[in-house]
């Protein structure tokens, strides 16, 4: 690149290593395989993408799971039962629900942590950069070509997504705000008693909104991001991510839509 | 320059101005008119500057060198996009023919927090140097050239390292990122190394180096596309895919046995 005068004589008179660019982050001390891996930047987007893929699993299997809601309270309730019993006499009741429980969280904290981490390595990059990514760097606006609203919002979707976990448990696992009307162990009863509420229903309507949009940008972005590209099938990726996550929010939606129309109750 | 045969064209040009790297910008809007549709955007500029130094006020800096579309010395935001408006076009190759008479034109450098602003539109691009130096090459034994077509390479493997080596190294796919992430620019360097028998034997040290290097410097990819859109080279986002299975096998692979792949 050809160099102009500097501006200052002062700059002219330094020497030339301090022109330099230096780099925004030093190397740290590496850690014991694997955990060097997960110290680096495409390290820990390998580990967003597995953790995202584990947790869409879980997102899918529940997503299925809920429909024996349409099967009547009493399967309902025996799939619930079922997943209690899971190993059946092998193993000591809800042992394996509670391993799948402490795997989900583990899956949770890493695909947080690793996002986190590389917002703020982001952040530190882009000059100016506001809290969707990109915003605002350019004095002048940028002109987006390729980036879609899944992709630019998955900031704001995982949060959404986070605070509606919480509220979920919150609002069926513990039963907080349920009352009497909280019956522990009948799962079909304190589903309806809760997406009865308008306000109720329509959380669950926005936030798997929110979670199907942050599927449709993941699913693409983790094939990427896991190097599985191939030019027999890379034109089959969007189309995947596009039903994968269709297919979550048709059932996810169908249970508040269904229970407010008064087809479950 | 040769007389123009098009039609002519006014344009407002809101300018971004900054005397050094650490002093603060600003835009200045500047009228442009009577300019040739028939001239680039890079002539476009020279034009302006000539009059601007007519009228005693400091000409415009851009950095610019082979005004052919290969050097990728030159490089501004023009309207939001990185070299512009045009797909596979470099800031040197637009035409103003591709703009309407009365348009009003934003012009700002490339930014990204290791593109510091030398001046005014020129940026400072040598952290793409950083990366190349730490593995960019082939570390070839010195001699008489070998004779051409001594290593096979198929055609598909050929054209796809040839597609990679198209990058010109403008940095058009850091100023287009939202993360600033240099992820296209690396895996284009790395790919076209990486997918020839001749790459083979520095394959996952040039990989781990290359990517650790622009980790140092630049932000996280996002997987959103900007880049690949931005690039007047059209390189691939295929590239980025290779690049992390490489670097994935850099970190995991018996590298005693690498050669045994």
């Amino acid at each position: 690149m050809k160099t102009v005068a500097s501006p200052t004589p002062a700059a002219a008179a330094a020497p030339a290593a301090a022109e330099r660019v230096p780099p925004l982050r030093s190397r740290r001390r590496e850690l014991p395989w694997p955990l060097s891996i997960y110290q680096t930047a495409v390290g820990k987007k390998y580990v967003m993408a597995a953790t995202g893929i584990g947790l869409l699993g879980f997102v899918v299997t529940h997503m299925i799971g809920n429909l024996h809601l349409y099967e009547g309270p009493a399967q309902l309730n025996e799939y619930a039962e079922a997943l209690r019993d899971l190993g059946g006499h092998l193993v000591p009741r809800t042992l394996i629900l509670w391993l799948m429980r402490v795997g989900l969280l583990a899956m949770f904290v890493l695909h947080i942590h690793s996002a986190w981490s590389l917002k703020e390595i982001s952040r530190r990059s882009s000059p100016r950069a506001g809290l969707i990514s990109g915003s605002k760097r350019y004095a002048g606006g940028q002109d987006y070509a390729s980036a879609d609203f899944a992709g630019r919002t998955m900031r704001w979707t995982g949060p959404i997504i986070g605070l509606y976990v919480l509220f979920h448990l919150a609002d069926l696992t513990w039963g907080w705000w349920l009352g009497d009307d909280y019956v522990r162990g009948d799962v079909y009863n304190n589903v309806v008693e809760s997406l009865s509420s308008i306000p109720v229903a329509l959380v669950y309507i926005v936030a798997n909104a929110a979670l199907s949009l942050h599927i449709y940008h993941g699913i693409w972005s983790a094939f990427q991001t896991l190097g599985v590209n191939n030019p027999r099938f890379n034109h089959l990726r969007r189309g995947l991510a596009a039903v994968v996550a269709a297919t979550i929010l048709a059932g996810n939606l169908s249970f508040p839509i269904m229970v407010q129309a008064g087809v479950v109750a | 320059m040769s007389a123009s045969v098009g039609a002519r064209m006014n344009l407002k040009l809101r300018v971004w101005r900054q005397s050094g790297p650490d002093q603060p910008g600003g835009f200045m809007d500047v009228d442009a008119p009577d300019i040739p549709e028939d001239c680039s955007f890079l002539e476009m500029l020279d034009i302006v500057n000539e009059r601007l130094v007519a009228e005693d006020v400091e000409p415009i800096t851009f950095a610019h060198d082979c005004r052919e579309g290969i050097c990728g010395t030159c490089g501004v935001m023009i309207n939001g996009r990185p070299h512009g408006p045009e797909a596979a076009t470099a800031t040197c190759q637009l035409h103003m023919r591709k703009f309407r008479d009365g348009d009003k034109i934003v012009i700002e450098p490339f930014r990204a927090a290791s593109f510091p602003v030398v001046k005014d539109l020129m940026v400072d691009r040598r952290a793409f140097d950083r990366i190349i130096e730490s593995g960019g090459y082939v570390s070839a034994p010195t001699g008489t050239a070998p004779d051409a077509n001594e290593t096979p390479i198929p055609k598909d493997v050929a054209d796809f390292a040839m597609d990679a080596a198209a990058c010109i190294g403008c940095g058009a796919c850091v100023a287009a990122c939202p993360n600033s992430a240099a992820q296209l620019f690396t895996a284009a360097k790395l790919g076209h190394l990486n997918v020839l028998p001749q790459g083979q034997p520095e394959r996952l040290r040039r990989s781990e180096a290359m990517v650790e290097t622009m980790e140092s410097y630049f932000g996280s990819c996002t997987n959103h596309g900007e880049c690949s859109a931005a690039c007047p080279k059209e390189i691939s986002l295929d590239f980025i895919a290779v690049m992390n299975r490489d670097y994935l096998k850099a970190k995991i692979k018996n590298r005693r046995l690498a050669s045994q792949t």
